[in-house]
């Protein structure tokens, strides 16, 4: 500030403070820095995790690509590109002061970019995918305050929404046809679950199984091929990033409930091995339940959360109005994530009878 | 011949063990300082009272320091000079200490009765069997604690309860922390005096089993050791996977015997005593050579440290004074750490003395220093797989810090000892041991 500035009144001139100069350090003290232990750490981090996912997300969506034409690429860019876009809005709004750049980028958006693509059909329209960013974003995560808060896994979150408000738009499905430059025909198609819900199990046992592992059906981007989908999920195991707890006890349970149903009337039911190869359960069991933010936190939680979710598919798929259950039963699942956690804990070091052998 | 790799059964993680550049260099002996700070607690328990005056002249391993408290560990003077004061001074391990403060004059006079030429050799003296009663009071009197860091009385845990019947014991020269190798060399030179010194204490515990286990990275000392237990029929070398944190008391005691403490117990309560390597050497000077605990080896290394050695240092000794004998690039925001990379406590002066649990002294560079930046847990679960314990890391720092102290000892918050297996793994590098002892800490309040 000027002098002239401050006005008449007060013109009396300010004393100057004193320069006060300090003793010189008898010895220079090294600034050192002072942390709690541990002081190392691992390579591992927030983006190589998701970066992984979206890695091992890679052949599933070349599948769908290959299946489904070059409109499912653009509804996975969309989708990613939509994810991006909200996160790096919603960061800037609700978290001010955060390295907003790097945060978007430390691949969660992506992932949950590549998962609500996955669970539409590739006939979806533009706007609706970016409707479901929106909703992913938003009500999904930012709402409870970003990374690791949420409850519910955004991209189902997103995927529930459109199903409720544009039904119509949700089921247009397209056949897979393995043409990639082929145009769309966005008439409706039937999967094999609209097969099995209403042409009777008999009509849908007759799809060919080992057409239903490549991935040579009709269904959202990320239900056709389970073996593309099997192979993310080897890869998550393997670089220890998932579990197996889930996606066994998960397809596990689809699997044994699905067939004590059809060895109980195989007229009324279809097999166990039609019910994991179809709709989401590979997509779901492997990518979608085992999202570690809103899953069990131990082995033994994971493994509870499997079943309900297997469990809750299959009573939806056979017994529900909706031919497919997956997503309302991994919402459901995750609502129950902190009972879970509270009660099926792992178990501890020193918590059970210590037997010593008695020498005679 | 070949037998399963040893371990515990849950957690546990693997660092980068960085033990090369130390690893085969012999004990070097570090010179009496000029004035060694020694501190009135360098152990668990009761701090020490004085016993000399400001002004006394005092000898190598003259007794200056003691305790009538049952749980607690003479001191020795580490330099022959005079007492200049009894005031606090910085301490490795925290806040400041009572500490003895003494001038050297140059020479290095020890008291009656130890012959200072002996202790450059392994084994130089039998150890007379024949006096077992008098072990136990020789150990206390030498000031002897745990040597691995923890630095409980040895002389305690040595005299368990009649009521609890001991069946093992276990030495442990697993050294799972990463950098250090000061329990490895020891192991490799003067094998003959561990054993000696485990000799003892199985006579004092009068255990029939006795167990040495080293993990399988070090199998010059698996060695070493098996060569220097040669015809004793009731020594079982047991070699251990190498994963941290193996030497953990309790995690060895499950890697070798199979079983459990229970929660908030002592080993003791599954019929087991564990010692260190390193204190079962300081049990066989002070009985065979009688000499007190006033040097102890150390491992000086990391990045900042241009020469890492193996010191054998009196306690008392400044960091400063090591460092730089070592070679240490002083700049701003390196980091000095007293221990290893996973326990070790960092370090804000470099005035602070050598204790007896100064198992070694890092060096890092500020280029190297790992800040941690504590960002959202995305509920990974990594700490929940890591902890050796079987506890919820994450989510014990989330109840520290929404305050919510009933859930915290449910959970089990005492029974984490800090190993920082946890904040090692997480991929947020969120800072839990710091929020579980901030818990501890207001438990105890």
């Amino acid at each position: 500030m000027d002098e002239t500035q401050s006005g008449d009144h007060n013109a009396a001139p300010k004393p100057v403070a004193p320069q006060k100069t300090r003793p010189a350090p008898k010895e220079r003290i090294p600034s050192l820095v002072v942390t709690y232990s541990p002081h190392i750490g691992t390579e591992q981090s927030i983006e190589k995790i998701m970066y992984m996912v979206a890695l091992a997300l890679a052949p599933a969506c070349l599948a769908s690509i290959y299946f489904f034409g070059l409109r499912a690429l653009l509804v996975l860019a969309v989708s990613v590109a939509g994810c991006l876009a909200f996160e790096a809005i919603f960061i800037r709004l609700m978290q001010p002061g955060t390295d907003w750049k790097r945060t978007t980028l430390d691949g969660s958006a992506i992932v949950t970019g590549l998962l609500l693509g996955m669970n539409l059909s590739a006939g979806a329209p533009v706007w609706m995918i970016i409707a479901g960013c929106f909703v992913a974003m938003f009500i999904g995560k930012h709402v409870y305050g970003g990374l690791g808060q949420n409850p519910f896994n955004p991209a189902l979150v997103a995927r529930v929404f459109l199903l409720i408000s544009f039904p119509k738009e949700m089921t247009k499905w397209v056949a897979a046809r393995g043409d990639v430059f082929g145009t769309v025909d966005a008439a409706s198609f039937a999967t094999p679950l609209n097969v099995l819900k209403l042409q009777g199990a008999a009509k849908a046992m007759g799809l060919s199984k080992m057409g239903l592992f490549l991935g040579s059906c009709g269904g959202c981007l990320g239900e056709t091929s389970a073996l593309a989908l099997l192979i993310g999920g080897v890869f998550l195991i393997a670089l220890r990033i998932i579990r197996w707890h889930i996606p066994v006890s998960f397809i596990g349970t689809v699997f044994i409930f699905t067939g004590i149903l059809w060895l109980v009337n195989p007229q009324k039911y279809a097999d166990p091995f039609f019910h994991i190869l179809t709709g989401g359960v590979m997509l779901g069991a492997i990518f979608m339940a085992t999202d570690m933010v809103t899953s069990p936190i131990t082995g033994a939680g994971m493994i509870v959360f499997g079943v309900g979710c297997g469990a809750l598919t299959t009573v939806i798929r056979v017994f529900g109005i909706y031919p497919e259950g997956v997503s309302f039963a991994i919402l459901i699942m995750n609502g129950m994530t902190p009972l879970i956690d509270r009660y099926v804990k792992g178990r501890r070091y020193g918590l059970r009878p210590v037997m010593i052998p008695q020498k005679s | 011949m070949k037998s399963l790799l040893k371990t515990f059964k849950m957690g546990g993680v693997h660092p980068l063990e960085n033990k090369e550049r130390t690893a085969g260099l012999p004990i070097e002996r570090f010179a009496a300082p000029k004035k060694a700070a020694i501190p009135l607690s360098m152990h668990l328990g009761a701090p020490c009272e004085p016993i000399v005056k400001k002004g006394e002249s005092v000898r190598t391993g003259q007794k200056i320091a003691d305790s009538d408290k049952a749980v607690s560990a003479p001191i020795h003077a580490s330099i022959t000079g005079t007492v200049k004061a009894i005031e606090h001074f910085n301490h490795p391990l925290g806040p400041r200490v009572r500490s003895i403060i003494i001038e050297g004059d140059g020479t290095d006079t020890w008291i009656e009765g130890v012959e200072p030429s002996l202790f450059d050799k392994d084994a130089p003296c039998e150890v007379d069997f024949s006096k077992s009663a008098e072990f136990l009071s020789k150990i206390r009197e030498a000031g002897i604690v745990g040597m691995g860091g923890a630095t409980f009385p040895t002389h305690i845990k040595l005299s368990p309860p009649p009521d609890k019947k001991i069946d093992t014991l276990i030495l442990n020269g697993a050294e799972c922390e990463p950098y250090l190798t000061a329990d490895h060399v020891l192991m490799l030179e003067r094998p003959r005096s561990i054993l000696l010194g485990m000799r003892i204490m199985q006579e004092i515990l009068k255990v029939q089993n006795v167990i040495i286990s080293i993990e399988n990275n070090k199998p010059d000392a698996v060695e070493a050791m098996r060569k220097a237990a040669e015809g004793y029929a009731d020594v079982t070398i047991a070699v251990c996977q190498t994963r941290y944190p193996e030497g953990g008391e309790k995690q060895l005691i499950n890697a070798v015997l199979g079983r459990e403490v229970p929660s908030g117990k002592l080993p003791m309560e599954v019929g087991s005593v564990v010692q260190n390597v390193g204190t079962a050497f300081a049990v066989y000077e002070a009985v065979a050579l009688h000499k007190p605990l006033i040097e102890r080896v150390l491992t000086v290394t990391g990045p900042a440290i241009r020469h890492p050695k193996n010191l054998l240092a009196r306690i008392g000794t400044p960091f400063k004074d090591i460092l730089n004998y070592c070679g240490y690039e002083d700049q701003e925001n390196n980091k000095v750490i007293m221990g290893g990379p996973m326990m070790g406590k960092a370090q804000k002066y470099l005035d602070v003395p050598v204790v007896k649990g100064t198992s070694g002294i890092l060096g890092i560079t500020a280029a190297e220093v790992v800040v941690m930046e504590h960002r959202p847990c995305i509920r990974c679960g990594q700490c929940v797989q890591a902890c050796p314990m079987g506890l919820n890391p994450t989510l014990l720092a989330a109840s520290v810090e929404n305050e919510d102290m009933d859930d915290l000892l449910k959970n089990g918050l005492m029974d984490c000892m800090e190993c920082g297996a946890c904040a090692f793994i997480c991929p947020s590098q969120r800072q839990l041991v710091h929020w579980i002892a901030v818990g501890k800490m207001r438990v105890k309040r």
